[in-house]
């Protein structure tokens, strides 16, 4: 090996430590600032920063069962993440990632119940594919109605939001109910629960087996390059000859495939039945994470631990420095903040652009 | 109708024409079906009525709210925010100073901040317009929960104000005369906007930044300048239907009490087609959806699940926006930023 190549390997192996730090950088900082600001208002509330903070690292991730707390709060937001970094792909806002996940576990739940006498093997995928389904149907109406009358996605699937929570609760309180006076379905079979081994919880073992599938889909198929540059242009799309309006349809139903999944994953693996309420807030964590994982499939698998272990030690927090555990959820907004608004965090860092496919989400109501 | 059409075409295009005509059949219809209501029930449907004028007053400053910001170009999907955190603010400041003036006034000045927020984020820091409202959304919930304490209530409420003798007429006066405050500012409001927005010169230059920016910049019209005056202004507004909520309307705090009703608004402002008097009817037909909501539950109609009867404003809010999004046409330059080389 002559010295100039050994110069170029090493010239090499620098430059893709500086992509990587590039692309790295917006997101961590924008954590750090984050962190930083809820530092501050701790304080201003009359809190100790440090105490609350290192009682929530210690809720995270201080003990086996932490880890695994850690992991178990992470599942379903591996799932909304996907979901909404899968349609912001395709250039749609799916905010109705709570609504889809209410479906699918309650779907979940219900085929977890009512099925009797199916080994293990086959009722359990059963409940999931079925609550992942019901998901998939419910997003798949905003689509619809994106592609036939023009309604933009983002207030119908808010709106099928607040229509999934009213019809859960029915359910719930009404055929699906289970005896006794709490609404809340009964719990579901055994055979169709889904298993953690140690404190490894089987549900985020799937949740980055779907990861990797929805990357592959993406990047890896026709079809994704079809949603993809439906993303970008949805006007070239349609000269290339991509039927836009399928791929919108598609694309929701996808999405909405995810989320149902998180919900499927969360009543079958965590809570074992189907209650009203659980989970408020997961649809809108996945913006946030979708936009820190600059809308890759696989960079939503870090950045869900992150937001799971916030979750996972807030009670810890709470009970150990006194503080409120909704620092989390200001925590949580001030980071979309700061990975939205890049442009901040770049100048501190004096940092690049990184010439990435940017999400354009604002072309008006017209659809 | 006297052209009688042959072909499919041709009926469709009839049909268009006729959209008119239609709508103000349909108006007419739903004044005989409301007198009608009002002779067999008069308790009942002044109650109703009442009721609508006083759950469309949120949604349609929220409207006012987003058509003012869309018109000049800027997309708000965080009335939904500002609403909460206006609410939040207003009430907090009525519990500590037991002042309803002072805590209406902190409501819009909240609604203002996160106006001039949005207007910083969309067009200094060039973020997506959506993605800026959804920060401000998901900005208000938490800081509103972070900061909420629960088993506060106001100190008084805004109380209506009977207007004389105007009270007195049947059917209108319960309906139009006799309420609180901010429900009268609300109906002036409505009408002081759609006459600044088409008959002065700061309506015609907000609209002109809203569809041409670059023919409004030729002219001398600053146009982010302009962006960022109504994008704070028009937070007011949302600030003001947070203020009404705590308020005037409920009397107490609670975690994401504006319901959906910001969203609710740019249906509504969709359906109004951008205009303050089209909002105002549009938000009408939602607050009759949810007054009626409460009186199904009085009249023990039962029959009807009550979770079937809440999706209801939900269902139409869908309805409408599906059957008229086409056919209303949004500002030019909305979402887009604006770049004065």
């Amino acid at each position: 090996m002559t010295t100039e190549e050994k110069s170029d390997s090493s010239g090499r192996a620098i430059q893709i430590l500086q992509r990587i730090w590039r692309s790295l950088s917006v997101p961590l900082f924008s954590v750090f600032l984050a962190a930083l600001i809820g530092a501050i208002i701790l304080w201003l509330s009359g809190a100790n920063p440090l105490g609350a903070y290192w009682a929530l690292l210690q809720g995270a991730l201080g003990s086996p069962e932490a880890v695994g707390r850690t992991l178990e709060k992470a599942t379903p937001l591996v799932f909304s993440g996907l979901a909404v970094a899968f349609a912001f792909k395709a250039g749609l806002f799916n905010i109705g990632g709570q609504g889809q996940l209410l479906i699918g576990g309650i779907v979940a739940a219900y085929l977890g119940f009512a099925i009797d006498g199916l080994p293990f093997i086959i009722h359990m995928p059963l409940a999931l594919l079925g609550g992942s389904l019901a998901g998939a149907l419910w997003a798949a109406i905003a689509g619809a109605l994106k592609t036939y009358t023009g309604a933009h996605e983002v207030i119908t699937t808010i709106m099928l939001n607040y229509i999934a929570i009213n019809l859960t609760d029915f359910l719930a309180n009404g055929p699906w109910k289970d005896t006794g006076i709490i609404a809340r379905t009964p719990k579901v079979l055994d055979t169709a629960v889904i298993p953690s081994w140690g404190f490894i919880p089987l549900g985020f073992l799937i949740a980055v087996l779907m990861a990797v599938l929805t990357y592959y889909l993406l990047f890896k198929t026709t079809w994704g390059y079809a949603i993809r540059t439906t993303g970008l242009n949805a006007e070239a799309a349609k000269y290339a000859g991509i039927k836009v309006g399928r791929v919108i349809i598609l694309t929701m139903a996808f999405s909405g495939f995810l989320a149902g999944m998180g919900g499927s994953v969360e009543t079958l693996g965590v809570i074992g039945r189907y209650q009203p309420g659980f989970n408020v807030g997961l649809g809108f964590d996945g913006i946030t994470i979708a936009l820190l994982a600059k809308t890759n499939p696989l960079g939503v698998i870090p950045a869900a631990l992150l937001l799971g272990a916030m979750d996972a030690g807030g009670s810890q927090m709470q009970f150990d420095a006194g503080v409120r555990f909704q620092i989390i959820d200001v925590i949580k907004a001030l980071i979309l903040f700061f990975v939205s608004a890049d442009v901040i965090v770049r100048k501190i860092l004096g940092a690049r652009a990184v010439d990435e496919e940017k999400v354009t989400l604002s072309t008006g109501w017209g659809g | 109708m006297a052209t009688t059409t042959t072909t499919g075409a041709t009926a469709k295009q009839g049909l268009k024409l006729d959209a008119g005509l239609v709508g103000r059949v349909a108006i007419i219809l739903v004044a005989i079906a409301a007198l009608a209501y009002y002779f067999i029930q008069p308790q009942q449907a002044t109650a109703v009525y009442a009721s609508t004028l006083r759950q469309s007053t949120p949604i349609v400053l929220g409207a006012l709210c987003g058509l003012i910001g869309e018109r000049t170009g800027i997309i708000n999907i965080g009335i939904e925010g500002q609403m909460l955190l206006g609410a939040f603010i207003a009430f907090m400041v009525n519990v500590y100073t037991g002042n309803l003036i002072l805590a209406a006034l902190a409501g819009v000045l909240t609604g203002a901040l996160l106006g001039l927020f949005l207007a910083w984020m969309s067009i200094t820091l060039k973020m997506d317009q959506i993605i800026g409202g959804t920060v401000i959304n998901i900005l208000a919930l938490g800081l509103t929960s972070f900061f909420y304490v629960a088993g506060l209530t106001t100190k008084g409420k805004i109380q209506p104000i009977p207007l004389g003798p105007l009270a007195d007429i049947p059917l209108l006066g319960p309906i139009f005369f006799n309420n609180a405050p901010i429900t009268y500012l609300t109906i002036i409001l409505v009408f002081f906007f759609q006459f600044a927005l088409f008959r002065t010169v700061w309506g015609l230059r907000s609209r002109a930044v809203g569809e041409h920016p670059s023919a409004a910049d030729t002219v001398g019209i600053r146009v982010n300048v302009m962006r960022y005056m109504n994008t704070t202004l028009a937070g007011c507004l949302s600030g003001l239907a947070g203020a009404y909520l705590t308020l005037e309307a409920v009397g107490s705090f609670e975690r994401g009490m504006t319901n959906g009703r910001g969203f609710v608004a740019l249906a509504v402002m969709i359906f109004g087609k951008w205009t303050p008097l089209g909002s105002w009817g549009a938000a009408l037909l939602f607050g009759f959806a949810t007054a009626l909501q409460t009186q199904f539950q009085f009249l023990g109609l039962d029959f009807i699940p009550h979770q079937f009867v809440g999706m209801f404003p939900y269902v139409l809010t869908i309805v409408v926006l599906a059957g008229f999004v086409g056919r209303s046409r949004p500002p030019a330059a909305e979402g887009k930023v604006y770049d004065p080389e």
